[in-house]
């Protein structure tokens, strides 16, 4: 079963709700296929990040690229973003049963 | 004897300050906000049937032209009197140019409650109102800075939430009437109080856990806070007579000029304005400014409109 997996970056990024619409938008620009997002809760440097007002809250944003794309998207997260809002971003090698999916065309 | 829905604001804030469990699940709050932006618009609306909109040019061309005094005012006291940065002085000054719809449902519930009577054309002047202030906010943040993406953020404003509800029910009672909307009055007119009650609540569960971070931010944005809404509410009362509201519009103008948001304008200024700290601004105006009004403020500027309006009338 495992033979059959390839191996592709799994892009996690934990951040203001308020971002989503940029940043989502700008990693499809870079090529990203595609995203998943959901609510997030948790605490941190920028203390409570509970969601009780729409300020408050944050998302975790998942994206499953190639190398090259995930590159870009951090780029460009460090370039415009790191400086004056909450993040926490990570990516790790997951394996995919349908590359092509994740992969530009 | 006191207005319940404070009394609702009370017990969320005590709840919230002694640690309570209480929450209130955030699909609750969004649907009680989608029902009273369009209670209000739809009340503005039926008013709005009543009257030729072209009467309304002038008066919302006068309250729109004043309320951009009151940013001009916060960020001149936030950077000199305050010493903040211009990021900062421009973030309080957007929220406080721009308005609160909920401190306004409280002023018009106050009046209700003193059988005063009001213009309900006045909710055309809140969905007005919550454009310019934040824009003159904005620009005095990022005077110099080239980076400002104006069209994004005047797109992300009017086709924000709020307004998209205000206006839409305001179109739809505009259309319908007093007589179409009966069908409908049960649930957005009649059950309103209750509603603004429960999301009361929930303000003051939000203030509570405002309190904390407000210690850090020192004396000066408590001061800032009650002084603000205390000079809005003078232009506002001065804007009414100019335009000749009655006593209970000019309360409500007040009222609108004295707030400030802190739904709309914190959501737009950390797009417009990264670098500002939310935190400030957001703890003035939900942490002081908000408590104030609805306490204090709304019971003031009735009695000072009585006072400059009342002999005329």
């Amino acid at each position: 079963m495992t033979s059959r997996l390839i191996t592709r970056k799994l892009i996690t990024i934990i951040c203001e709700s308020c971002l989503e619409g940029q940043i989502t938008q700008a990693s499809i620009k870079l090529g990203a296929r595609g995203y998943t997002v959901c609510d997030a809760r948790g605490k941190g440097a920028h203390g409570l990040r509970d969601g009780s007002w729409p300020e408050k809250g944050n998302i975790r944003i998942e994206i499953i690229c190639d190398e090259p794309i995930a590159t870009r998207v951090l780029d460009l997260l460090v370039e415009n973003y790191y400086q004056n809002y909450t993040f926490v971003t990570f990516v790790a090698d997951v394996g995919v049963l349908r590359p092509e999916k994740f992969q530009v065309i | 004897m006191s207005d319940p829905v404070i009394l609702f604001f009370v017990l969320g804030l005590t709840a919230g300050l002694c640690r309570s469990d209480l929450k209130i699940p955030g699909v609750l709050y969004e649907s009680l906000s989608i029902v009273l932006l369009l209670a209000i618009g739809l009340k503005g609306g039926v008013a709005l049937s009543k009257h030729n909109p072209a009467d309304l040019f002038a008066p919302i061309l006068i309250v729109t032209l004043a309320a951009m005094l009151v940013p001009i005012i916060a960020f001149t006291i936030a950077s000199y009197f305050g010493r903040y940065k211009r990021a900062d002085a421009g973030a309080l000054a957007a929220h406080y140019g721009s308005v609160s719809v909920v401190t306004f449902a409280v002023g018009s519930s106050f009046l209700v409650r003193q059988s005063e009577e009001f213009e309900g054309f006045i909710s055309v002047f809140l969905v007005i109102l919550e454009i310019p202030g934040l824009l003159v906010g904005v620009a005095l943040a990022r005077w110099a800075a080239t980076q400002t993406r104006w069209g994004n953020l005047i797109h992300e404003i009017i086709t924000g939430k709020s307004i998209v509800l205000l206006v839409g029910g305001m179109v739809i009672g505009y259309f319908c009437g007093e007589d179409g909307a009966a069908s409908i009055a049960p649930l957005f007119f009649g059950l309103f109080k209750g509603l603004l009650a429960i999301f009361l609540l929930e303000m003051g569960l939000v203030t509570a856990g405002r309190l904390a971070e407000l210690k850090k931010s020192g004396i000066f944005l408590v001061v800032f806070g009650i002084l603000m809404p205390l000079l809005g509410a003078t232009i506002g009362i001065l804007t009414a007579m100019v335009i000749n509201l009655s006593v209970g519009g000019a309360t409500l103008l007040a009222t609108l000029f004295a707030s400030a948001s802190y739904i709309a304008a914190p959501a737009a200024i950390r797009m417009a304005v990264p670098e500002a700290n939310p935190s400030l601004s957001i703890g003035a105006s939900l942490g002081v400014t908000f408590p104030f009004n609805i306490t204090i403020g709304i019971p003031l500027y009735y009695t000072f409109s009585q006072w400059l309006l009342g002999a005329n009338q």
